[in-house]
């Protein structure tokens, strides 16, 4: 059964003004690592403060555990674990100060679910006397973590955990929600990141209070539709520019060292780079076919939905 | 300007701040040529943002030398400040002004002309191609845009170099795009560039790169020159195995 459900979801602010959530349905299947992939604005935040019941929708139902996010506030608050964007941590207690609190306010105590949380706090209980307002990026998502698991919570609700924080860490970070999937926690993570995407299960990416696409990360890639080519020049600005305006051409943009490119004649896809490369002359060209990432993917669906609206 | 520095922005000499009993930034040495789009990079405390508040003019030095624009960062930081510019994801435009009213504003602030504000003030809009936005509230603008005209406010004044901290944070893969066309055309204008990012595939839009680790620069070259000497095919992989020797935390 589904942990999480959300039926036709609409959340609006400043009097309908703003529509932050459009119509959102999904379900989180028990024991399942679910991400919502999207940037600022997506409507990710509003999601989880429906779900974790800290504000109500305008209009559609949802359910957590098989309870109602609008009259069952209390049963959800109970079960779930909740690491909010920002300001989850009291920034003047200390490390274990802070891990006591949320242990106080959930009748438990640090002893009772150590084991849950061991993996975790040992990386940071060296800092165990420190205020949380002086710790590390890496080190207060840590604890924030720590906090939102201290009551053995059955779903977790993680809200852009990674935002802020380095490679390093971030990998750090997906390998700790893997070992929690392990225990059959079931989570539903938010990232602005695309290349965490393929950590998940399953994804939807979301945008402006919509969702563009929900499949396994390998779903999504497979759905891209068109053949995609990295290319590179010298001067590789120029190639962009010539590119992207160029009538042929599908979409061009930068991607790393290289310009990922699709055209409107995908099927001889190569032969009209071989056009493209006569016309423009570009000096140390490189080419080559590869496999969409997610961002591709959402970049190509972003584009869609904006044909689509104009 | 003084002599022999004028293709060079910044030069850094075993640049250091100490804490009390704690090196935030270890005798660090670099240079940053004109035009260049420079990466700065490093993992969450490893001194990048001691070192840039110091390249900005706003703290000083424990020991070492550095110029920034031809000044010294001990005895000219006023003049630094005149000539720099500088963007940070928290930004510094005012919600509760206008557009315009925030050109307004950070081109008077950089001493220009009432004339000068408008011709470049109208330039940037319809570059921006927010022309028609002009008289709008900043706070209600989305992301994405709030931040290609942070960025644009924060080179109102034609500055040497500006200096981006994380300027990309949480928009969507195509207004990231569109914002790292504002730094080529930038750059391509002769403003050297000095980036932190927590993208990868940014570090690879840059001419130059340096890895922060402990305090110390560990890897400094192009993205191109790092991946074949960490012989490895991306940026994340040189990053990884740097920021992986880091023993402080």
């Amino acid at each position: 059964m589904a942990d999480v459900v959300l039926e036709h979801i609409v959340k609006t602010y400043a009097k309908g003004e703003v529509k932050a959530v459009n119509d959102i349905s999904f379900a989180v299947e028990k024991g399942e690592l679910f991400g919502l992939i999207g940037p600022d604005g997506a409507g990710k935040t509003s999601i989880f403060r429906m779900l974790t019941t800290v504000s109500i929708p305008d209009s559609g139902n949802a359910k957590v555990m098989g309870f109602d996010i609008a009259t069952e506030s209390r049963e959800i608050r109970k079960r779930v674990g909740y690491m909010p964007g920002r300001f989850s941590l009291y920034q003047d207690l200390t490390v274990e100060e802070n891990l006591t609190f949320f242990a106080t306010v959930f009748n438990t105590t640090i002893e009772e679910n150590y084991d849950l949380i061991k993996d975790i706090y040992d990386q940071i209980r060296p800092f165990s006397r420190r205020p949380a307002g002086k710790l590390s990026g890496g080190m207060k998502q840590k604890l924030a973590l720590c906090c939102a698991l201290i009551h053995k919570p059955e779903v977790l609700f993680l809200d852009e955990p990674t935002t802020g924080v380095d490679v390093v860490s971030r990998k750090e970070f997906w390998e700790m929600l893997k070992r929690l999937k392990a225990l059959g926690i079931t989570i539903l993570v938010s990232t602005p990141y695309m290349d965490e995407a393929s950590m998940c299960d399953r994804i939807a990416l979301i945008q402006k209070g919509n969702i563009m696409s929900i499949n396994t990360p390998q779903g999504i890639i497979d759905g891209f539709g068109l053949s995609l080519y990295a290319v590179k020049a010298r001067d590789i600005y120029g190639l962009l520019k010539s590119f992207r305006t160029d009538s042929a051409v599908n979409s061009c943009y930068a991607f790393g060292e290289y310009l990922h490119l699709t055209l409107h004649d995908d099927a001889n896809g190569e032969k009209v780079i071989q056009d493209l490369v006569a016309k423009y002359k570009p000096e140390e060209f490189e080419m080559k076919r590869i496999t969409p990432t997610i961002e591709d993917s959402f970049i190509s669906l972003m584009n869609e939905s904006e044909k689509a609206t104009v | 300007m003084e002599a022999g520095t004028n293709d060079r922005v910044i030069v850094c000499k075993d640049l250091t701040k100490q804490f009390g009993d704690f090196r935030a930034v270890d005798h660090i040495s670099f240079e940053v040529n004109a035009g260049e789009i420079f990466g700065f990079l490093g993992a969450n405390g490893a001194g990048k943002t001691t070192a840039m508040r110091i390249l900005c003019g706003l703290s000083y030095p424990t020991s070492g030398s550095a110029t920034v624009a031809g000044y010294d960062v001990y005895r000219q930081q006023e003049k630094i400040k005149a000539n720099i510019g500088y963007m940070s994801q928290k930004f510094s435009l005012y919600e509760n002004l206008t557009v315009y009213e925030n050109m307004e504003f950070y081109g008077g602030v950089y001493g220009l002309s009432r004339a000068d504000i408008r011709q470049r003030g109208e330039r940037m809009l319809d570059r921006l191609g927010l022309s028609s936005e002009a008289k709008k509230m900043v706070g209600e603008l989305p992301l994405g845009w709030k931040q290609k005209l942070a960025f644009s406010v924060a080179i109102i004044h034609r500055p040497k170099i500006v200096f981006l901290d994380e300027p990309t944070g949480g928009v969507d893969p195509l207004t990231r795009r569109q914002f790292w066309d504002l730094i080529y055309e930038a750059s391509a204008d002769g403003i050297t560039v000095f980036v932190t990012t927590h993208y990868m595939d940014e570090a690879e839009y840059c001419n130059r790169i340096s890895v922060m680790v402990d305090g110390c620069v560990e890897a400094l070259d192009t993205p191109t020159k790092l991946k074949k000497d960490f012989n490895t095919d991306s940026m994340e992989g040189v990053f990884l195995q740097l920021a992986r020797r880091a023993k402080r935390s």
